[in-house]
């Protein structure tokens, strides 16, 4: 589980944990800091708790519209050297990466 | 102990539109890589997704043909997990809206039907690719962004063969409707397998395991016979079957546990904030459902009552969608079709499987196959002749009655050329008419061949040994 | 050079430009040369180009002699460095889009392009706009030239600090909590939020895709009714850009606000506000009656929960949008990791700032499973609600009037480490993103500090014309406001 509830009431986070599945190093001192921080966060957000909710629909969008499609048409996408300029590393006109270790 | 096995299929079907799903890049197979590309679907700062209309019309089309449910309100979702292949590290599918919900597919388990129930069919985009070099991997993302329509089933199969066959029966079905080419070489049509057993007797599932990497309907064959035999040599030892996502190597043929670092999936799908919801308007849905073909099995049953054919023949004929046009094109022209079904079954589908074509490739127009037939029923051409026609037709097209014509393969059927080759056959042959005479039937046949070498082929049989047996009667 | 930079105005500038009074080179001659003098103290820009700006500006002083016309042809902009422009760095502020060069222009870029706009250089923000003050660039700090101690606000605050110290025109900024009109309060320029969807968003490097909109930082209303103008439309690279009429939005703007009704939204004027800024705002409020409005207070009675609202929406979208920043296909990556996992975990640890952690850490956090229902769908619901309080209030108003923020720009440093603190600032202007409505910042009054004080004009989605009416009758009305120090320097 990513965290419970502590007997004050106050929700902990497992920042790290958390941090992790957005594939981001913390190191001891952020987590310190960001657990505090994120601790006071969340008890404030959780005011929306309050409502009576039930009834309304949520709101994805800010304006409700629908149905904005395109035809299956092809144009040219960008030139292939201009995309691998931007690469950090580059093989055999491929994006290289650490090995995969599936 | 016996074991009940339960095999659900999440089947990921590449869509055949011109343009990627979200952007207008090509979805062209074979280019050199990142050459299909734009800050869309490279996942760019600032570039953002439009729905390419013609997928969402080929995943309805999909759904209809199964007998979906089409959801009159859909929408997509962000799946976030992080890959290389992965440009935005977040896959734009559907979570809870999908475009079909509910279907199935039949197929035959021991000569009787069995009903596979289909749970939705959602689209999302294609990854890239990963190759690994030495030392390092690299992507490439031409095939990223590529429409693709996921068919989930209820785990309904019971046994590697049922799986094999249900993926068959949704390829015909999907070929049937040209939404996809279907082509597992170029990984048009790959599979994720959950598979679990239980002891006999046990109601609830088993804890189910998930293969992963089945890029041909061999592999996901293997690969359940594998896992099944694993997961029961598990149990039988008194161990407990762990729920993980594990992969098929085709090389060992065996499956092994992926190396996973998180403690468990956590995907957080919300709703896709670039892209508005779709709301199918029902008459634009019966517009694409007038477009449907029609389903293998309705074709079949056609097919048996308009050509008169047997169950067997009209089986074969429908099993794949441009060989059944094929047929049609070809039986409607003639008077036939029974000749034309055997010209399909035994020559055609040979010549296919030598060469290793498609039958969309083949030389012999089907006009050109109902006049071969044709030629042979006037008894213009023999037989052996007729299959003469066929290879050079094979070879180089053309029509049947212009190749006749031009090699002089007409057959022989004057009464006076045909009476000079079986007197010339008897007399160089004394034994045999003894023989006949003896009251050995058989020794006709021989005098018949001699007649057709000297003829070339060209003599008509009946009429040979029509009069064969009256010259020997006497 | 006759032209004074440090209030030409667009308009002004136009009229200079087709009156001959000086070319477009001369123009952006004279804006580096301010940027020269003052940029090392404010730090508005991240980089600025002047040869291609130099280069801009002859091809529009030929276009020019040749008698073609375009709606903003030669005049200089400074661009947020959130925005794609092909050939350009966009940095987004922050160091993991270190080497990223954009291969593509954004629609709004583009249509500025079309209709001769110059642009100078790449305006400092917040590190993906994640902010209010331009701390959280990973460049440098903006100070707020009305008082170099002071900070610009933000998250377009190099916006702002460019436009308040003559070293832009006008300025592009994008708004997705009050990133474009709290940065114009703090540094007494005009800042509009056009309506989610009235300008396309492609190439706006996301924060917060349902929340976020571009628009101008400008001297007067009127300029930024042209830029709106010229940047609006529906676009086809934008699904959730809207197919709206294109009102004339800088011309028509009357001089009296006669049969026009405001409302005063009683949630703004919160506890604990600044003084000089209630003073300020009031006397604004006095303004308008006077010039003929009928002013009356309304409610918008989910107001309280909005900020919290915002934060788990905006989080829990950046979360997912910046997902994208992993070192594989453009910007920067780490050294020496094992795996693309770890690969992945170095390049952003590296790579973003505290701010941008924090905020992806409580977005990732209100979706997780087990948390959606309670943050993120219930999130949704109160922004249903939030919409609805101003529907309704609109049927009876033509537009609102409220403070922008609460207090004025405070001190650099300040609240640096109480982010809660710092995001409570954000109430009176997130609730015009939750509700995809247009909102409008113009400068109203000086604290006894001597720190403008902006006044908000709220109005109806898709009704720019309101609240753009108000503000310019109300410019008018009040008449010149001083000059920054600085500028006299």
């Amino acid at each position: 589980m990513v965290d419970e509830v502590d007997q004050d009431g106050i929700e902990r986070i497992d920042v790290r944990y958390v941090a992790n599945l957005a594939r981001l190093y913390l190191d001891d001192s952020e987590v310190d800091t960001f657990q505090g921080q994120m601790e006071g966060i969340v008890e404030y957000v959780k005011q929306i708790g309050e409502l009576d909710l039930s009834e309304i629909e949520p709101t994805s969008h800010a304006r409700p519209i629908q149905n904005i499609l395109r035809e299956d048409v092809v144009s040219p996408g960008l030139d292939h050297e201009l995309v691998m300029d931007n690469a950090p590393r580059e093989k055999d006109g491929q994006f290289a990466v650490p090995q995969i270790i599936e | 102990m016996n074991y009940i096995v339960s095999i659900g299929l999440e089947v990921h079907v590449q869509l055949r539109t011109k343009s990627k799903m979200f952007c207008s890049c090509d979805t062209g197979y074979g280019a050199p890589p990142n050459t299909h590309v734009c800050p869309v679907c490279l996942g760019y700062p600032g570039a953002m997704p439009v729905m390419n209309k013609e997928a969402i019309r080929m995943t309805v089309l999909a759904g209809m043909m199964i007998g979906s449910e089409i959801s009159t309100y859909s929408k997509f979702d962000r799946k976030s997990y992080f890959y290389p292949d992965m440009p935005k590290n977040y896959q734009i599918t559907q979570y809870d809206k999908p475009f079909c919900d509910g279907g199935a597919v039949e197929i035959m388990v021991d000569g009787k039907p069995k009903t596979i129930n289909v749970t939705r069919i959602h689209l999302e985009e294609d990854v890239g690719k990963n190759m690994h070099f030495r030392g390092s991997s690299g992507v490439d993302f031409n095939r990223a962004g590529i429409p693709l329509m996921e068919i989930v089933s209820e785990p309904d199969m019971s046994s590697p063969q049922e799986a094999y066959d249900y993926l068959t029966a949704l390829k015909q079905i999907i070929t049937y409707t040209d939404i996809s080419n279907c082509n597992q070489e170029e990984g048009n049509m790959r599979c994720d397998v959950n598979c679990s057993i239980r002891p006999e007797g046990q109601t609830e599932l088993g804890t189910k395991t998930e293969l992963k990497n089945l890029n041909s309907f061999k592999a996901a064959f293997h690969a359940l016979e594998y896992e099944i035999a694993r997961q029961k040599e598990v149990l039988e030892a008194g161990g407990e079957i762990v729920q993980e996502t594990r992969r098929w190597d085709p090389d060992t043929f065996e499956t092994y546990s992926m190396r996973v670092k998180e403690k468990a999936h956590d995907y957080r799908y919300f709703p896709e904030p670039d892209l508005m919801p779709v709301v199918l308007d029902m008459e634009l849905v019966e517009e694409w459902r007038s477009g449907l073909p029609e389903l293998p099995e309705v074709r079949k049953a056609r097919i048996i009552t308009q050509y008169g054919l047997p169950e067997y023949d009209a089986g074969v004929l429908v099993s794949e969608k441009a060989l059944a046009d094929y047929f049609e094109g070809a039986a409607e022209l003639s008077k036939n079709p029974k000749a034309i079904s055997n010209w399909v079954m035994t020559e055609v589908l040979r010549f296919l499987s030598e060469k290793e074509i498609e039958i969309t490739e083949l030389k012999v127009m089907p006009k050109a196959l109902s006049e071969l037939v044709s030629l042979v029923d006037d008894k213009t051409i023999n037989m052996t002749t007729a299959k003469e026609v066929f290879a050079i037709m094979c070879e180089k097209g053309g029509e049947p009655a212009g190749i006749v014509k031009e090699q002089g393969l007409a057959q022989v059927s004057d009464d006076g050329v045909i009476d000079a080759f079986v007197k010339q056959a008897m007399a160089e042959n004394p034994k045999s008419v003894e023989d006949y005479k003896g009251g050995n039937k058989a020794a006709v046949q021989f005098l018949v061949g001699q007649v057709m070498r000297m003829s070339k082929g060209k003599a008509n049989p009946q009429m040979v040994v029509g009069l064969l047996m009256d010259l020997m009667k006497g | 050079m006759g032209i004074e930079i440090s209030s030409l105005t667009v308009h002004g500038a136009l009229d200079a430009l087709s009156g001959g009074e000086c070319s477009s080179e001369e123009l952006v001659r004279d804006v580096v040369a301010e940027i020269a003098k003052r940029d090392a103290e404010v730090g508005a820009y991240v980089s600025v180009d002047e040869e291609l700006a130099l280069e801009q500006a002859r091809a529009a002083d030929a276009a020019r002699s040749a008698g073609k016309c375009g709606r903003l042809l030669g005049v200089p902009i400074a661009i947020k460095d959130v925005l794609n422009v092909e050939g350009q760095s966009c940095t987004c502020g922050s160091k993991i889009l270190e080497g990223y060069t954009s291969p593509y222009d954004a629609t709004a870029i583009a249509k500025l392009r079309a209709e001769g706009a110059v642009f100078l250089g790449r305006a400092n923000m917040d590190e993906f706009a994640m902010g209010s003050t331009t701390q959280n660039s990973a460049y440098k700090v903006t100070h707020n030239p009305w008082n170099l101690d002071c900070v610009p606000g933000g998250s377009s605050g190099g916006s702002a600090a460019a436009v308040a110290a003559g070293e832009a025109i006008a300025a592009l900024g994008t708004d997705t909590g009050g990133s474009i009109r709290q940065p114009a309060s703090f540094c007494g320029c005009v800042g509009l939020k056009p309506s989610y969807g009235r300008i396309s968003r492609y190439g706006l490097v996301a924060f917060a895709s349902s929340l976020d909109q571009i628009g101008p930082i400008t001297k007067n209303v009127r300029d930024a009714a042209l830029l709106c103008e010229v940047m609006s439309g529906v676009d086809k690279m934008d699904s959730s850009s809207m197919d709206e009429p294109i009102p004339q939005l800088a011309v028509d703007l009357p001089a009296d606000l006669k049969g026009v009704t405001l409302g005063l939204p009683k949630e703004y004027f919160v506890d604990g506000m600044d003084d000089d800024v209630r003073r300020g705002v009031m006397a604004a409020v006095e303004k308008c009656r006077e010039l003929g409005a009928e002013i009356k207070e309304v409610s918008l009675p989910h107001t309280k929960y909005a900020v919290s609202t915002y934060y788990i929406i905006a989080t829990a979208e950046a979360s997912a949008n910046l997902a994208r920043f992993d070192g594989v296909r453009y910007g920067k990556r780490a050294e020496g990791a094992t795996d693309p996992i770890d690969m992945y975990g170095k390049t952003r640890a590296e790579g973003f700032g505290a701010e941008v952690k924090r905020r992806i850490i409580l977005g990732t956090y209100v979706l997780s499973s087990g948390y959606y229902d309670a943050y993120y769908l219930s999130a949704q619901k109160v922004r249903t609600l939030i919409r609805q309080d101003f529907e309704k209030v609109f049927e009876d108003c033509d537009a609102l009037l409220a403070p922008v923020t609460p207090s004025p720009a405070y001190r650099i440093g300040e609240n640096l480490d109480d982010p809660l603190q710092m995001y409570l600032g954000d109430i009176c202007t997130v609730t015009a993103n939750l509700a995809g409505i247009c909102g409008l910042s113009v400068p109203c009054a000086m604290t006894e500090s001597g720190l403008p004080v902006g006044l908000q004009i709220l109005g109806p989605a898709f009704k720019e014309e309101n609240i753009l009416k108000v503000g310019h009758a109300y410019e008018q009305a009040r008449g010149d406001m001083p000059l920054p120090e600085i500028l006299k320097r």
